[in-house]
């Protein structure tokens, strides 16, 4: 039986830990991270699971000892936020490319610097072409549903990529939400048992991980790995399917809200897209046909989808919660992506960017409302007329 | 150079799934410096084959003689020219640098692309 608790969305992640229950974990302590690094500990001391969990000296040996269990057959999980994440930036790309099926918990929280520990997306931003699988969530449930998901899709043998798990510091890593904590047995069902394909423990068959490639293999090794990134978009949508006759709750590659008769609409990930449903819920409520978008998986890219998600629409929004420094008019990475996606699939939509929330910065509602009457005015007249807003930044 | 694999037909994840076979690896290419084997005055201390890092000094081990390098592999490190006890003990004036390729050597190294 499931049972419904007060959970932060730390404590979340950290409950799916316990649930999961693997081999080992890695991890160093970072701000918003450490409590489900701390709450695991625990389960650890009290005998609740069985994992090896090795304290290490930084983020860097964190990802680096997640690799070696994992190359040597564990189910391996760890932790960490922004700086943390900087740090361990060499190994992540190792980790996708020995296709080590690690599951990690990313709490967004802006890079350095300035130095801030509150949330935004610049983390997470910067890795999004290191061949993990990246998938938002909106609230604590999210969270805890993503990471129960990820171990099946990390570790299916047409797949066996990392997957990251992202949820906003502070803003749900800290906040105390009503959580429905599935069955021990049910989540253990689940996952199942790892079965490694091989292991570097196995002394009857020696191998090597991490060999030289050059000119002559490397090419053929990032191919490889690109193709698994395309089978995760089947595997992506299987796990999810079989988590919702499990456990009754539906994901998709996106949540699409209010958004079917929609004139306009929003794209926006994680915590500001449950604020997003309020504002939508007060603009329907005066007849106004606002939509929202919230984005799931964001690797692999739901390039085709998502433009048919959205190509019976007027005028999109993306809301950004980073810069791509440099490109356009300094817009963001998700705007970046959705508009290459809507072109490609000749979806000819007006889209404007709005840059929010850096550092932490509140994201009010009002704020959010903004932007939907904006993007009323362009389908109206047709056109973006300031193609990038920062949103709420003081003149 | 055997026939290289497509991307389908590679491990997955780059591995290596089988032992011993770094002697598949020709890294000989990498050479800038070529030891040569100065046999006559040879001690067969077999110093050369216990520091060189790369299993490039060919022995008869059956007869216990060092018989020279396998260049297949050797990337001229000089590692054996410098720990040859012979070459430690040739005899030079006070003061005097001696060269690599000194033919006075046991072990010389002589630069890649050169005559002996």
């Amino acid at each position: 039986m499931s049972k419904y608790e007060a959970l932060t969305g730390d404590q979340a992640v950290a409950t799916a830990m316990r649930q999961i229950n693997p081999d080992v974990v890695a991890a160093y302590p970072i701000t918003p991270q450490t409590e489900t690094v701390e709450f695991f500990a625990e389960y650890v001391a009290n005998g609740e699971v069985t994992t090896d969990f090795i304290c290490v000296e930084s983020e860097h040996s964190a990802m680096s000892a997640c690799v070696g269990a994992s190359a040597a057959g564990a189910r391996v999980m760890t932790a960490t936020s922004s700086q943390g994440l900087a740090l361990m930036w060499e190994i992540v790309y190792i980790a996708a490319s020995y296709r080590c099926p690690i599951v990690m918990s990313l709490v967004n929280r802006a890079l350095s610097g300035p130095i801030n520990i509150h949330c935004d997306h610049s983390d997470v931003m910067g890795v999004r072409d290191s061949g993990w699988i990246i998938l938002f969530s909106e609230n604590n449930q999210e969270a805890y549903d993503n990471v129960i998901q990820a171990v099946r899709i990390a570790e299916h043998p047409d797949v066996l990529l990392p997957v990251m798990v992202c949820q906003d510091g502070f803003i749900t890593s800290h906040a105390m939400e009503r959580v429905e904590v599935y069955d021990d047995a049910d989540v253990k069902a689940f996952v199942g048992t790892y079965q490694p394909k091989q292991s570097l423990l196995d002394v009857d068959n020696p191998m090597t991980y991490g060999a030289l490639h050059f000119y002559d293999y490397y090419y053929e090794s990032k191919r490889q790995q690109a193709e698994a990134m395309e089978k995760a978009r089947r595997v992506v949508l299987e796990v999810a399917d079989e988590f919702n006759r499990k456990f009754g709750r539906n994901y998709g590659l996106f949540e699409a809200y209010r958004l079917d008769d929609a004139d306009v609409a929003v794209v926006v990930a994680n915590s500001t897209a449950g604020t997003a449903k309020v504002v939508v819920d007060s603009l329907r409520a005066q007849g106004l046909k606002v939509g929202l978008l919230k984005p799931r998986v964001f690797r692999p890219f739901p390039a085709k989808e998502l433009a048919v998600a959205l190509r019976h629409l007027k005028a999109v929004a993306v809301m950004d919660r980073s810069i791509a420094f440099g490109y356009l008019n300094n817009a963001g990475p998700l705007f970046i992506e959705l508009t290459a996606a809507l072109a490609l699939h000749g979806v000819h939509i007006p889209v404007a960017d709005y840059i929010f929330g850096l550092g932490g910065r509140d994201i009010k509602p009002s704020e959010i409302e903004s932007v939907y009457r904006d993007l009323l005015r362009v389908a109206e007249t047709g056109r973006v007329e300031r193609l990038v807003t920062y949103l709420s930044v003081r003149e | 150079m055997a026939q290289l694999k497509g991307w389908r037909e590679i491990p997955i994840g780059g591995v290596i799934l089988e032992g011993g076979n770094a002697v598949e690896y020709k890294t000989g290419g990498w050479r800038a410096f070529r030891p040569v084997f100065g046999q006559a005055q040879c001690i067969h201390c077999f110093q050369c084959w216990l520091f060189c890092p790369d299993s490039s000094i060919l022995v008869d081990a059956e007869n216990e003689k060092m018989v020279g390098f396998d260049l297949e592999h050797c990337k001229g490190c000089g590692i054996c020219a410098s720990v040859c006890p012979v070459n430690a003990k040739v005899i030079r004036q006070a003061g005097e640098e001696l060269k690599r390729d000194d033919p006075r050597l046991c072990i010389r190294m002589i630069e890649e692309g050169k005559a002996e």
